[in-house]
Order: C-alpha cells, then structure tokens, then sequence
C-alpha cells in the first residue's frame, strides 16, 4: 500500500514543525498558539485515521499475503511481518552504522497511532485555558506527541530508541512546570530517571542484538540466509549484516541467531535467555511492571491533565508495545523461558493495583493506580504468547488508552473547579456536572469490564486466551517446575477485576452521587462545549470497540501472527 | 624518505599559517585602532579563524594520495587532523565572539594574540608525528592558557586559577617529558612510527616493564590535560577563578587536541600487534583507560551532584565527559576500534559546540547579573526564553538526549564499547549518565520551574551573542540529526585511513 506522500514522516514532523514555529509567535498572542497547537494535532489525527482506516481496508489482502508466506515455507515469520508492514519509508541515515530511517505500521501499532492522534487533539483541548507560559507548554506538548508518534511507528531499533529519548525530556519539563505544585518535582524527577534507566539498559540490550545478528550474517551460514533474503526482496538491496533493521533482525530471530548455547562463555545460556528479561522489563518500566510501578502514580498525579492523559493514555502503552516489539518478537526463545515467571509480576499488577486504587482517597491517585492495575493485564495477554490473548492485550492497550485519557479528563475537570481531589470532601458532582458525570460511569463500566464496552471485549479475551495458554505453559526453574497454572492466575487476576468494580462504584458514589454542598463549592458551574467535545470524542471509541471489535481485532491479528509464528505456534 | 615538495607540504601547516597570520593581524590592530574601535578586534579574530576553518574545510580536505608525514615526519596530515583542527579552530573563533561584552577581556589585544597562539599550538598536537613536536605543541597550548586563566590579574581567583594551572601543568607536562625521553631512551628514534617500525623488529630487545612504566608516565601525563580522575585536582578551582570564556576554551581545546594526540599514539607507538616478550602492550594501556573512564564517571558525576555553582559544576561534568571519551579510548584495541576512532572524533566535535553554548548561556547571564550560583539562574525562562532555551539545548547535548547531538555522541562511543567486548564498561558508562541527567535536569527545572525575585527583570542578549548563541544551537540540533551522517563519515573516513596504515 503506498500514498504519493510520506504520510508517517508528515505525523513525526508536522508537531515538531508547529512547535518551532510557535516559539516565533509573540506570548500575547494565546489565542492564535492554541489555535496553531490544535491545528497541528488535527492534521496528525486526520492522518492516523486515514492511515488506520486504509490499513483496515487492506486486511484481507494482508491476511492473504501471510496465508502465501506459509505456502512459501521459508522465513515465514519474517515474510509475515515484512507483508503486514504499510506506509513503509526507507532511507539510510547512517549506512556505516546500520542506522536507517525506517518507518512503517503493522497491525499492532496502527490503533496505538490512531490513539495518538486521539489523545493529543483532547490534550490540547482540555488545556486551553493554561495562561502560563502557555507557548511553552503547547510547544513542550507537540514534541512530546512527535516523539511518542515516531516511537510507535520506528521500524529501525535506534530510530525507536532515539524518538524513546526524545519523548522523555518534553515531558519532565511539562510535569515540573505545569503539575501540581506539592509534587511535581519530585514526580518528574522519578519519572525521567525510572523511563531513562529501563530504556537505557534495553539500548545497550539492543546493541549487542545487532552485534550478535551481525556476527550470524557474517558466517558462512547466515551469509547465505543473508544474500537469500536480498534476493527475495524480504531485506533491502543495500542491506549491511550490521543492521538496525527490525525486518533484519526478525530474520535473524527466525534463523536461530540469539538461540546459539554458549553465550558469554557460559554453557547453558544463550544471547536471548539473557538479554530478553532485560530488554522486556527495560520497557515494561515504562508500562508499570511490578515492582517497577512506583514512578507511575506519582508522575500521573503531579502531571497537568493533558500530560496525564498522555501519559496514561499512550505512554504507558509505548512501553508495552516496545517490550513486544523488541523483547517478544526478536527474541522468541527468551520469551518462552522468561515470560512463564514475569507472568506473576503481571499477575501483582493486577490484584495489587487494584487494591492500592481502592485505598486511595485522592481522586487522581485512583485513576493512577488503575492504570498500574489495567496494564498488568496488557503484559500479561503479551505473556499467553497465543492468539486470543495477545489480541486481548492489543484490545486492551487501545481501550485502556482511551479510557484513561476520559478518566483523566474528568478528575481533571472536576479539580479546575472543585480545587480539590480529596474524594471525602466531594460530592453530588453529577448534579452540577451531568456530563462528566456520565462520562466518568461510562469510563468505570468499562474498566471493570461491562459487556457492550471495549473494556469487556479486552479482557475477556485475555482471560480466554490464559485459559488457552495454560496447558501449554510449564515454568521450570532448577528442578522445580510448575505447569498449568496459568488458569489458577486468571482465576487471581479476577479478584482484581472485583475490587476495579470496587474502586469505581465507590468513587462514582461519593463523588458525583450524594449531597451537593452549593456553600462549599460556590462557584463550579457545568462544562463548557469544548470539554463535552473532549468526553464525546474519547468515550465514542469505547462503545465502537465494545459493539463492534471486528474494526479491530483482525488487523491486530494480522500484528500478531508473525510473532506467534516466530515463536513457534502457527 | 621522499624529496621535500613545498607545495604538497604546504596543506598539512595551513592551519598553522592562517593561524599565524590572524596573530600578526590582530598584534597590528591593537597598535593601530584606537580605544573605541577596540571591540572590533574579537569580530576580526573570529572572521578570520572562521575563514581558516572554511579554506580548510573547502580546500583541503585529505585524501588517500595527500595524507602522509610532511615536514621532515614531524607531522602527519590525514583527516583525523583536519577534523580535530577545524573543530579546535571553530572553538577558538566561537570563543573570540563569546568575549567580546566581557570587560576585561574584549578590547584588549594581547587577549585575541595569546588565544590565536594556544589554538595554533592545538593545531600542531593534532597532527604531531615526532616527540619533539608532541611536546612542543603541548606546550604551545598550554602556556598561552596559563596566561589566559590568570588574565584578569586584579582578580584574586583568576591569578590563583592562573597559578593553579600552572602549577599542575607543569608538573604533568614534566611526567609526560619523562615518558617521552624514555621511550626516546628505549629506541633512539623521536618520529612516532619510526619508534613503531623499531619495537616491532628483532633489534629491539628491552623488557617488559621499563615500556610499561613509560606508558603509564604518558598516559598519565595526558590524563592530566583532558582532566581525567584521579589526576582532575585543578579542574574545579581553575574553571571557578578563570575568566569564563578562558573556561570555555580551555575546557575544549585543549581536551580535543589531547585526545587527538592520544589517539595517534596509542594506536602508532603501540598498535595492538605490538608484543614485547609475548605480552601484549596494548592490553595494557586500554585497561588503564578503562580505569581511568570508570574513576572519572564516578567523581565527575557524583561530585557534580553536590556543586552550587555552575561553573563548577561544569568543570566537573567535564570531567565525567572525559570519562566517556576515554571509554572510546579503551575500545581502541579491540573489533570497534574504528567506531571508537571515529566516536571519539565526533564527541570532541560536539562536545566544543555543547559546552562553548553552555558557558555562552553563562558568560551572557553573569554579564547581566554578575552572579554564578545555579539558583540565581532561577526564573530564567521568564527573563529570557532564548536564553533558558539556548541554555537547556547545551545542557541537553551534555546529558545525551536527542534530538541533541550528544546523544549520538555517546551512542558511538558505547556501541564501540560493545563492539570491542568491553560491554560491563558501556552498561556503567549509561548508568552513570543517568545520575549526569539528573543534575543537568536539576538545572533546566531551576531555569523554568523555580521563582525568582527578579523574575520581571529581563535580560536582553546584545546581537553578537544572539546570533553566536542561536548558530551554535542550531548546529548542535543538527548535528544530531540531519547533519549527523556527513560528519560522521568524515570522521569513519579518518578512522579508517588511520588503520590502512597500521
């Protein structure tokens, strides 16, 4: 599928454009950088559906193409994921490096863009009103976009990478200027350095990946698999051994080059038995791991409502994404040994966060536990390596996303009113505030999973999917081993769904049912028409994918199946 | 050897002679212009280094049939040269601009005439084959620079800083003098690659340890330039005494040209083929760098942590920045040696750009306000953007985030760590990067987050520093993202002719 125009650099580069050019506009001139900002935003989220619409489009002949693949019978898993890749660009940045610039979507990170898009138009929106600074902040905001776009998109490890990076520091700077006053330097403090050392480590991970692929296509052996796939046009006619190239070291996977025993002079272990904890909970940092989480709630409470909504919104999801993208698939042995045990951090996630949510009394730290809680079900339909359950996670990644970003939004507008978010001291806010109100209740059913919301859809299926998984899966360690437990975690993690119906029903009641205190909060009035569009624009989606999952799932099994090829299932 | 060509020969001292005409220029213009036109004398300065740096760049970039050892072997021209001289060229020029509103310094002739001489000597290190022209030239940097940290002599902490420096100078240049004549003791010969040719044959029987011990003097003698830990005692009080721009040149020239230096020798006097009664030499002096790297991240990044003024902790982040360089000085043994070359190259190229914008931010805000603690740097986003702007730009690319050009910077000299085996020294290297964020963190929050009294007091950037300021930003940008595959493949190109050779 190809477009006359690079319609993935124009999302990456259309913010960071409209970001520069607002650091010209004069400061006075609020009206015309919110305009500017919003303009920006849209034209990339009218890019991310006309890029997630077409690729939907294309499904069928993508599944067909795969379907070939396995017919062709050699480097399935690679042909696969080379025939889910649309939207491809391709130019050498640093030959001599194997860096390219690479970018492309597939059917997993297709609805993470669009969710980008979503997410950063309702940022912009809901901080209209910042009067500080506020060229600062838009600008800070569409770097901060950019990076989390180019993220998602890189189909070069160090591109991946350098757009990790270049994400970070946008938001320590949009969090300890614009957060809430008691925490925000500390929060943003935590925040940077917990993402940085996870990522930073990966990065040395990666490095000695394309070393070791490197060192396969250089043997008499991987040379032939090498001029074999150039040949085939599965790589690139100028490819190097020494690549960044996700397509290239997916191949390398295929090819048994991280399996070889003997790594590191030590017996038993190979490249992807060691390196794939590492690189898998490098990123999984960023998508809250036990007991990795702690930097989460912090930074999602001091954050101004925009950067939550991000942050929770899509961040945290970019974590997850990179821990599948670089951990699962190019290292499929290291997932098969590893994944079994860091089922049980995910496991912790659930139940705990939901616990720790429960026990919150500020408005905001619920919300901020939730998502702790609701991301360890996304590694942990990651770590079914079936079908179902990775679909299930793919799911719940985007209606996590979403949701989250309305439940955000609504704390959000509730505190630029109440000014406060102790959930004691609120109450009967429905009255005043019917719409965020029904937004927020919309939000709760589905976090806790009620049928007809995505949220329902998302976890059903990861439950299924464990359900699956459970015969198949033994974990060893020594001579201990353990095997078909994965049904007696679902049954753990559903305790966590029970306190999650908890949490909300609790917080829905005290603070927008009840007395409304008109003498204690003299001045909160309704929502203005620009917020109703932000709860509409984020709460539609969770009704689209909970009536209608088929505008999604399929193309996120078309995302799925080369790495379940690769990991040796079908 | 080869008949002398002068006209060949002439490229590899083009530098030089520009160099050399530029202080002719300069002592003439003192005499001649009268007290008010002075000011124009640091414009004239950096025009004409800039125009240095431009001929050479246009004209005379070496190529396979020009590179080679000119001048009777004392010095050798290939593109390792040519980019570590632009580079210290361009910081001499940068600085020259960064002076001109520094009372003190601007308007003051004989400043701009001891500046083009230190950079001059800086050149010749770049480029010198023979232990007569490596000590020469490091003595032609170094002096001038004592001058210059002392320059302000009504000032107590310039003349202390002056005679600080000179003090440990002097000192280190005296161990490395004896490192030097050893080797001479040893071989007989002063070209460096006639000292190489000699110790790889027959004749050369000496045992192990008398070359160990010459290493070591040398290596330390160098680690004492580029401030290396455990031998970085001056760094702190001399970047604190010494007039700010002198700080910002001497933090870079004279880093770069050392480094240069020890790249050619490491790898000409002791190439990893070199063997001594079966041992292998090298493996000797890339476990002392790595040494010395480790010792350096760690007191430059957990001193800094501590430092409550900014020049002081500048001196110290450039300790640690040492640090990582010499990580890419011990990769140069092993499979990443040319990534490690190459690294190093580019990390001197971006680190004289960095930290020449960080001191800029600080030369313009200490000429406003006459203070240097981090925390009067508080409220700087509302007194002046640009200025917090410029500033948070410089102290990104010291931390290694992109889209500055730090963070390829690191990422060359890491992956060559990996390359070469040395996968423990780059997983510390990254770790110690992450405490170095937090205190350059520490000062972006200072400038943007914290209040200030003095918040409604502007601070306006006279033009010449706005345009310095904003170039030298921009390049940085750039050369960490459109630009970075030209420079890059500059200085591969040179890592790769350096090892043709070996």
């Amino acid at each position: 599928m190809t477009v006359p125009f690079p319609v993935l650099s124009l999302i990456i580069f259309i913010p960071i454009i409209v970001a520069v050019l607002i650091l010209f506009i004069p400061r006075e001139q609020r009206d015309t950088i919110r305009v500017a900002a919003l303009g920006a935003a849209g034209a990339c989220f009218a890019l991310s559906l006309f890029v997630y619409i077409s690729y939907n489009n294309s499904v069928a002949d993508i599944q067909a193409a795969q379907a070939a693949a396995v017919q062709a019978g050699t480097n399935i898993g690679t042909a696969q994921f080379n025939a889910t890749l649309a939207y491809t660009e391709y130019v050498e940045w640093l030959p001599q490096l194997g860096i390219s610039y690479h970018l492309g979507v597939d059917g997993l990170n297709a609805p993470m863009v669009l969710l980008t898009g979503m997410v950063a138009i309702a940022g912009v929106l809901v901080s209209w009103k910042i009067e500080d600074r506020t060229k600062e902040f838009m600008a800070f905001f569409l770097l901060l976009v950019a990076g989390v776009y180019g993220v998602f998109v890189a189909m070069d490890l160090f591109v991946l990478f350098f757009f990790y990076e270049l994400a970070i520091f946008p938001m320590y700077l949009l969090i300890a200027t614009y957060g809430w006053v008691k925490l925000r330097e500390y929060a943003a403090m935590k925040l940077t350095l917990y993402i940085l050392i996870g990522s930073v480590v990966a990065l040395i991970g990666a490095i000695a990946m394309v070393l070791t692929a490197a060192n396969f296509f250089s043997s008499p052996e991987g040379a032939q698999i090498f001029e074999a796939a150039k040949a085939s046009g599965l790589l690139p006619a100028s490819a190097q051994p020494f690549s960044f190239n996700i397509t290239q070291l997916t191949l390398a996977a295929e090819n048994g080059a991280f399996n070889v025993f003997g790594y590191a002079g030590v017996d038993g272990l190979t490249f992807a038995r060691l390196w794939f904890p590492v690189v898998f909970i490098g990123f999984g940092i960023l998508a809250g791991i036990f007991p990795f989480h702690n930097w989460s709630p912090d930074g999602h409470v001091a954050a101004p409502t925009a950067v939550s909504m991000i942050h929770a919104g899509v961040l945290m999801k970019l974590g997850a994404y990179a821990a599948l993208r670089c951990g699962v698939q190019l290292m499929p042995e290291g997932a098969q040994i590893h994944l079994p045990w860091i089922v049980f951090l995910t496991l912790i996630n659930v139940v705990y966060g939901a616990f720790i949510a429960f026990r919150q009394r500020d408005f905001k730290y619920v919300i901020g536990f939730s998502s702790v809680s609701h991301m360890g079900l996304v590694s942990m339909g990651w770590a079914t390596m079936n079908m179902t359950g990775m679909t299930g996670a793919g799911l719940q990644m985007f209606s996590h996303g979403a949701m989250t970003a309305l439940f955000f939004g609504c704390v959000g507008m509730v505190y630029d009113r109440a000014h406060t978010r102790d959930i004691p001291s609120l109450g009967g806010f429905i009255k005043v505030m019917p719409w965020v109100g029904i937004a927020f209740i919309i939000g709760g059913l589905a976090s806790m999973g009620m049928p007809g919301l995505s949220g329902f859809i998302a976890e059903f299926t990861i439950f299924t999917g464990m359900f699956q998984a459970s015969p198949d899966i033994t974990l060893s360690i020594g001579n201990f081993t353990l095997s078909n437990y994965y049904s007696i975690i679902v049954v753990l993690a559903a305790i966590g769904i029970v306190i999650t119906a908890a949490y909300v029903l609790r917080v829905t009641s005290q603070v927008f049912f009840g007395e409304f205190d008109r003498a204690k909060y003299p001045d909160v009035g309704d929502i203005t028409v620009r917020e109703r569009f932000v709860l509409v624009f984020l709460g539609a989606p969770l009704f689209i994918i909970g009536l209608m999952p088929a505008v999604m799932a399929p193309m996120l099994q078309t995302g799925i199946q080369p790495v379940l090829t690769l990991l040796g299932g079908g | 050897m080869e008949p002398f060509d002068l006209l060949q020969s002439l490229p590899a001292i083009a530098p030089i002679i520009g160099l050399t005409i530029t202080a002719i220029v300069v002592l003439a213009l003192d005499l001649a212009l009268p007290e008010s036109q002075r000011r124009n004398i640091a414009l004239v300065t950096a025009a004409s280094l800039f125009a240095t740096a431009a001929i050479m760049l246009a004209f005379w970039m070496p190529n396979a049939d020009t590179e080679g050892l000119y001048w009777g072997g004392m010095i050798r021209y290939d593109i390792l040269t040519w980019v570590f001289s632009v580079t210290v060229i361009i910081g001499a020029a940068i600085t020259a601009l960064l002076t001109i509103d520094v009372v003190g310094l601007n308007r003051r002739g004989e400043f701009y005439l001891v500046l083009v001489v230190s950079t001059l000597g800086a050149c010749l290190i770049t480029g010198a084959a023979d232990l007569i022209m490596v000590f020469l030239g490091l003595e032609t940097v170094t002096i001038p620079l004592y001058v210059l940290a002392a320059f302000r002599r009504d000032d107590k902490r310039s003349s202390e800083s002056g005679m600080k420096y000179f003090l440990f100078g002097s000192f280190a240049s005296a161990i490395l003098l004896y490192g030097l004549s050893l080797m001479y003791g040893f071989t007989g010969h002063t070209n460096l690659y006639a000292i190489a040719e000699y110790m790889q044959t027959d004749a050369f029987q000496v045992n192990l340890i008398p070359v160990l011990i010459a290493i070591a003097l040398i290596v330390v003698g160098f680690a004492f330039k580029i401030s290396a830990a455990p031998f970085h005692f001056w760094t702190p009080d001399v970047y604190e005494g010494a007039p700010t721009p002198v700080t910002a040149f001497l933090s870079v020239a004279s880093k770069a040209a050392s480094f240069a230096l020890l790249i050619r020798f490491a790898l000409t006097a002791f190439p990893p083929s070199l063997a001594i009664n079966g041992a292998e030499v090298q493996l000797f002096w890339t476990n002392l760098a790595a040494a010395l790297a480790v010792i350096s991240l760690i007191i430059g990044n957990i001193l800094a942590l501590a430092q409550k003024n900014i020049k002081r902790l500048l001196a110290y982040s450039s300790i640690a920045q040492a640090g990582y360089t010499l990580i890419g000085v011990a990769s140069l043994a092993g499979d990443g040696r040319e990534t490690a070359v190459a690294g190093i190259a580019y990390y001197m190229l971006m680190y004289t750009f960095t930290n020449l914008l960080a001191f800029g931010a600080v030369i313009v805000f200490s000429n406003a306000t006459g203070k240097e603690d981090i925390k009067d740097f508080a409220g700087l986003s509302h007194r002046s953007p640009w200025l917090a702007l410029g500033m948070t730009i410089g102290l990104l690319s010291l931390a290694g985030v992109p889209p500055a050009a730090g963070f390829f910077g690191k990422y060359f000299l890491f992956q060559a760590a990996v390359q070469s085996g040395l996968t423990w020294l780059a997983l510390f290297g990254i770790l110690m990067s992450i405490v170095a964020l937090y205190y350059y963190l520490v000062i972006i929050k200072v400038m943007y987050v914290d209040k200030s009294e003095d918040a409604d007091k502007p601070i306006t950037i006279s033009p010449v520093y706005g345009w310095t300021l904003g170039v030298v930003s921009l390049a940085i940008v750039l050369l960490g993202s459109f630009a970075v595959q030209p420079v890059f493949n500059w200085v591969l190109q040179g890592a790769q002719m350096l090892f043709a050779n070996l």
